[in-house]
C-alpha cells in the first residue's frame, strides 16, 4: 500500500485554544459542510485549477505547471496577502499542498518539546482519515512524540467504520454541533445531523469525546427553547460532557451571509446560564 | 561638578514634587556621590564611557555599597544577628519579624533590598502546626508590609523548585494583593517541580505579570544550588552577589567600527570588551580597597555574606541593533543575522573568561556575564539580546533565535514574552511553553498578558494604573519614575507578541 498523502491547508506550531495545553494544529484542506458562518471558507473545496486567482496575485507567486500540471506556487514569492483566496468563486485555495505523514510528523518533532499534543483540524479531517490515521500512529509510535496526545477537531459526519480506523490512533475528539434540530441544522450547514447525533453518542461510550462545541448563531440556533432540549439531549449523554460554548463571530466569515450581531458577554453567560440549568454541568464559554 | 551645579541639582531634588521624602534623600545621596572623583582609568576607558559604549550604570564615582547582595538568610535565622540584637526565631511570627528586620539593613544601590531570600524554603521550617488559615494570615500581612516598606520593584523573592505550602501561599497571596513588590521567581527543575506548581505560576502571571521562571538545572550547573534571581533578573550567589554592574553598548561599538565584520570580531569588539572590564576592574577595587565595604559590614562580620562567594556583572545590550550596523539583517528574523548575534555574545563569553578579575572568586576569578535589560534613559536601543519590540516572530521561532545565548548567560538573561489573551482559558498550554523553552536551553524569561494592571518595563514590574498617573501625581513606589522614562523614551507598551527592555538606577539629569 502507498503511503498515504494528506492535502494540507497550514498548519501552526502553537495553540492553545485546540484543546488540552499547547498543540501543534494541522488544518486539512476540504470540508463536506458549507456552514454559513465558516470562519475560513477557504478550506471548504479542493482547488479546480481554473486559475482565475494567477493574473491578480500580487507577488506573481502563482504560474501554471508545466504539462497540465495547474496552478503552482512559488513559495519563495508568496507572502500570504490573501488575494488568491478572495478571487476564488470556488471557496478555496491555490496554496493548500500535498504532504506525507513524513513530512507533517517532522514538522510536528521539531516543536515536540514545547506540546501537550496534536490537533487535526480543517476543513474536516475525518475525510482524509487515511492520512489522520497515518500520521497520528507515527507520532504515537516515533520517540520524540510519543509523549504527545492525539485529537481531533471534526463536524462529526463521518459514520462509524470511519471513527473505528482512526480512534485507535486518537485521544480525543473535539465535535461541532450546530443544531440539535435537522431542519435548523439543514439551513446553517446544507446537511442533516443525524451523523453528527450518532458520533457524540459513539464517541462518548468509547471515552474519547473531550470536548461538544456549540456555535451560536444569532437567530438560528440560539433560541432559549433551542438550547435548553440541546442541553437536555447532550446531558442525557454525559451530564459531565465539557461543552463549550462559541459566540458568533463576523470574522473571515462570507459577505453573502450577511452581518448577523456578534454576542455580547452577558448573552454569553445567558446561554451558559441555560446549559447549566439544563443539566450540563461543564460548561465553556469562548 | 562645580559648586554652582551641585546647588542647582540638590534644588531641582529637593523641591521636585514627584518624589517623595526617602527618593528625595536617596536622589540626594546620588548626588553627592557623583560630586567625588571617579576611580583612576586609562585615556581611552574614558573616552568609551565618555561615549557611553561602556555604561557604569550611574552607580556613581565611588561605588561604596555592593550593587547586588544576597544575604544567607538561612543563616541569620539559624544563629540570630548580634549586630541586630536578634535571636534565632523560634516560630513563624517570630522568623517574619526577624527577616523584616534584617532587609532593613542590607546595604545596596537602590538602598532597598535587592533580594528577599528563598522565602518557601526559610519558612517551610517555621510552619509545622501552623494551619493553613494562620499560614495565610500572617504572610499576608508581611506581603502588605514588603510592599509598602521597600517600594522598589527591584526587591525580589524566589520560590521553588520544590512544591510548598509556603510556596503556593506565596502564589494565592500575588494574585490578591495585585503588588508590585516583591518582584518573584519561580525556579522550576523539570525533576522536581510538578505541572501543577508551575500551574499555579501561570495563574499567577495572569494576574501580576510575576512570576519570572528560571531554569533551576541550567542555573545549578553554573551557580550552584545556592543561587537566587535578584533585582532585574541577574542570577547570583546567595551569601554573595556582584561588586557591580558595567555593561558594554554593542549597538555603540559597532557606530564606532570602521571595517569589515571580521575586523569588528578580531579588533573592535575585543577591544571594547577588554575597557569595559577594566571599568569593573576600577570600581571594584575601589569598592573593597578604599570603601573597604568587606571589612565594615555587619553582613561580611556576622558570615552573612562572603567576599569569596562575590563577583562582578559584565553586562551587554543592544545586540540587535549591533548586528543590524555590521549586516544590515535583523536579528531574530534572519537567520544570517541571527547567526552572527550568536557569534558575538559567544567572542565575548569567551573573552569575559579569560580575563582575570579581582575579588571575583565566586565566579572562579573571572566576571557573571549578563544580558543587561536597559535603563530608562537608553533609546533606540534594545535590551541586552533580546528581539526588538515589534519584530518579535512567532513564539517558538522567537525562543529558537534566542536560546543559544542563554547558555553564556550564567548571570541572567530575561527574555520577555507578550502572550495572547486566549492562553488565559488554557493555562496548560503555557506550562508546556514553559518545559518547551527550558528543553530547548532558556534560562530565564517571563510573559506578559495584556490584560491585567501591569507591565514590565524592562524586567521590573510597573502598574499601568500607575504610570497613567505618575506625570501628575508622583509614584509611591521608586520604580515607577524610572518606568515614566522608559515609556515615554521607548515604546514598551507597544511591543506586539511578546516584550522587550531595563533597570535600576539612572541620572537625575540628562547627560
Amino acid at each position: 500500500m502507498s503511503a498515504p498523502r494528506g492535502l494540507l491547508n497550514d498548519f501552526i506550531r502553537f495553540s492553545s485554544v485546540d484543546g488540552p495545553g499547547n498543540r501543534f494544529v494541522a488544518f486539512l484542506q476540504g470540508c463536506n459542510f458549507d456552514c454559513i458562518f465558516c470562519h475560513n471558507p477557504y478550506t471548504i473545496n479542493t482547488c479546480v485549477d481554473c486559475g482565475i486567482c494567477v493574473e491578480p496575485c500580487p507577488e506573481d507567486a502563482l504560474f501554471w505547471g508545466d504539462n497540465g500540471a495547474g496552478v503552482k506556487v512559488d513559495w519563495s514569492l508568496c507572502n500570504l496577502c490573501g488575494v488568491c483566496v478572495d478571487v476564488c468563486p470556488y471557496d478555496s485555495t491555490p496554496l493548500a499542498r500535498s504532504v506525507t505523514v513524513d513530512a507533517l510528523w517532522e514538522e510536528v518533532n521539531e516543536t515536540a518539546n514545547f506540546l501537550s499534543g496534536v490537533t487535526i483540524s480543517g476543513g474536516e479531517a475525518t475525510l482524509q482519515a487515511d492520512f489522520v490515521a497515518g500520521l497520528f500512529a507515527a507520532i504515537k509510535d516515533r520517540s520524540g512524540t510519543s509523549h504527545l496526545t492525539t485529537f481531533l477537531d471534526s463536524n462529526g459526519s463521518c459514520g462509524p467504520e470511519i471513527w473505528d480506523r482512526l480512534l485507535p490512533v486518537t485521544d480525543g475528539t473535539m465535535i461541532d454541533l450546530k443544531a440539535l434540530d435537522e431542519d435548523v441544522h439543514i439551513a446553517l450547514t446544507g446537511v442533516s445531523n443525524n451523523r453528527v447525533l450518532d458520533s457524540i453518542r459513539y464517541l462518548a461510550v468509547r471515552r474519547r469525546l473531550y470536548e461538544v462545541r456549540l456555535p451560536l448563531i444569532p437567530g438560528f440556533n440560539d433560541s432559549d427553547d433551542q438550547l435548553a432540549r440541546t442541553a437536555n439531549w447532550l446531558a442525557g449523554v454525559d451530564p459531565a460532557l465539557r461543552v463549550k460554548v462559541i459566540g458568533y463571530r463576523r470574522q473571515g466569515v462570507r459577505s453573502q451571509y450577511g452581518e448577523l450581531q456578534e454576542p455580547q458577554p452577558e448573552q454569553m453567560a445567558h446561554y451558559a446560564h441555560i446549559l447549566t440549568g439544563e443539566g450540563v454541568r461543564d460548561v465553556v464559554q469562548v | 561638578m562645580h559648586m554652582e551645579e551641585f546647588r542647582s541639582r540638590a534644588r531641582e531634588i529637593v523641591n521636585d514634587p514627584n518624589l517623595t521624602f526617602h527618593q528625595r534623600r536617596h536622589y540626594l545621596a546620588g548626588l553627592a556621590e557623583e560630586s567625588l572623583e571617579y576611580p583612576s582609568l586609562s585615556d581611552a576607558a574614558r573616552q568609551a564611557l565618555d561615549k557611553r559604549v561602556i555604561c557604569d550604570m550611574y552607580e556613581g564615582p565611588a561605588p561604596y555599597r555592593a550593587r547586588y547582595i544576597l544575604p544567607d538568610y538561612a543563616k541569620a535565622l539559624a544563629h540570630g544577628s548580634e549586630f541586630l540584637e536578634l535571636d534565632p526565631p523560634t516560630d513563624l511570627g517570630e522568623a517574619l519579624n526577624f527577616l523584616m528586620i534584617m532587609y532593613s539593613q542590607v546595604p545596596s544601590i537602590t538602598s532597598y533590598p535587592v533580594y528577599l531570600g528563598d522565602l518557601d524554603k526559610l519558612l517551610e521550617p517555621f510552619v509545622e502546626g501552623v494551619s493553613d488559615e494562620d499560614l495565610y494570615r500572617q504572610l499576608k500581612l508581611f506581603w502588605r508590609a514588603l510592599d509598602r516598606v521597600f517600594p522598589d520593584a527591584f526587591t525580589h523573592t524566589n520560590i521553588g523548585p520544590s512544591d510548598t505550602r509556603v510556596g503556593r501561599t506565596i502564589l494565592r497571596i500575588e494574585r490578591e494583593l495585585q503588588q508590585v513588590v516583591p518582584n518573584l521567581t519561580l525556579k522550576v527543575d523539570p525533576e522536581l517541580t510538578p505541572d501543577e506548581f508551575v500551574r499555579e505560576g501561570v495563574l499567577t502571571v495572569f494576574e501580576v505579570a510575576k512570576p519570572h521562571f528560571v531554569n533551576h538545572p541550567l542555573m545549578v550547573r553554573d551557580l550552584g544550588e545556592e543561587y537566587a534571581a535578584v533585582s532585574c533578573y541577574n542570577s547570583l550567589k546567595i551569601g554573595g552577589g556582584s561588586h557591580t554592574l558595567v555593561r558594554l553598548n554593542l549597538k555603540e561599538a559597532a557606530a564606532q567600527h570602521e571595517g569589515s565584520v571580521e575586523d569588528f570580531m578580531s579588533r573592535t569588539l575585543p577591544y571594547y570588551v577588554g575597557l569595559n572590564a577594566e571599568l569593573i576592574e576600577a570600581r571594584i577595587r575601589y569598592l573593597v580597597e578604599e570603601a573597604r565595604f568587606f571589612e565594615h559590614d555587619f553582613l561580611a562580620k556576622e558570615g552573612l555574606i562572603d567576599l569569596s562567594k562575590f563577583s562582578a556583572m559584565f553586562g551587554v545590550f543592544g545586540l540587535s541593533e549591533c548586528v543590524s550596523t555590521l549586516i544590515g539583517g535583523r536579528y531574530g528574523r534572519d537567520q544570517a543575522a541571527t547567526e552572527l548575534g550568536h557569534r558575538i555574545i559567544t567572542a565575548i563569553a569567551d573573552q569575559v573568561r579569560s580575563i582575570p578579575m579581582p575579588y571575583c572568586e565566586g565566579n572562579g576569578g573571572v566576571c557573571f556575564l549578563h544580558a543587561q535589560s536597559g535603563i530608562d534613559t537608553d533609546v533606540d536601543v534594545t535590551a541586552g539580546s533580546r528581539i526588538p519590540i515589534g519584530e518579535e516572530p512567532d513564539l517558538f521561532s522567537h525562543i529558537r533565535a534566542v536560546a543559544p545565548n542563554h547558555d553564556h548567560f550564567n548571570a541572567g538573561v530575561s527574555d520577555i514574552f507578550q502572550v495572547e489573551d486566549t492562553v488565559l482559558s488554557n493555562p496548560e498550554a503555557m506550562v508546556d511553553v514553559i518545559r518547551g523553552a527550558f528543553a530547548e536551553g532558556m534560562r530565564d524569561f517571563t510573559f506578559n498578558v495584556g490584560c491585567n494592571d501591569f507591565i514590565r518595563i524592562t524586567g521590573y514590574l510597573v502598574r499601568k494604573s500607575d504610570l497613567a498617573r505618575f506625570e501628575e501625581a508622583g509614584a509611591r513606589h521608586g520604580s515607577t519614575s524610572f518606568g515614566y522614562g522608559a515609556e515615554t523614551n521607548t515604546h514598551v507598551t507597544a511591543r506586539n507578541v511578546k516584550r522587550v527592555l531595563v533597570h535600576e538606577r539612572t541620572p537625575r539629569s540628562p547627560e
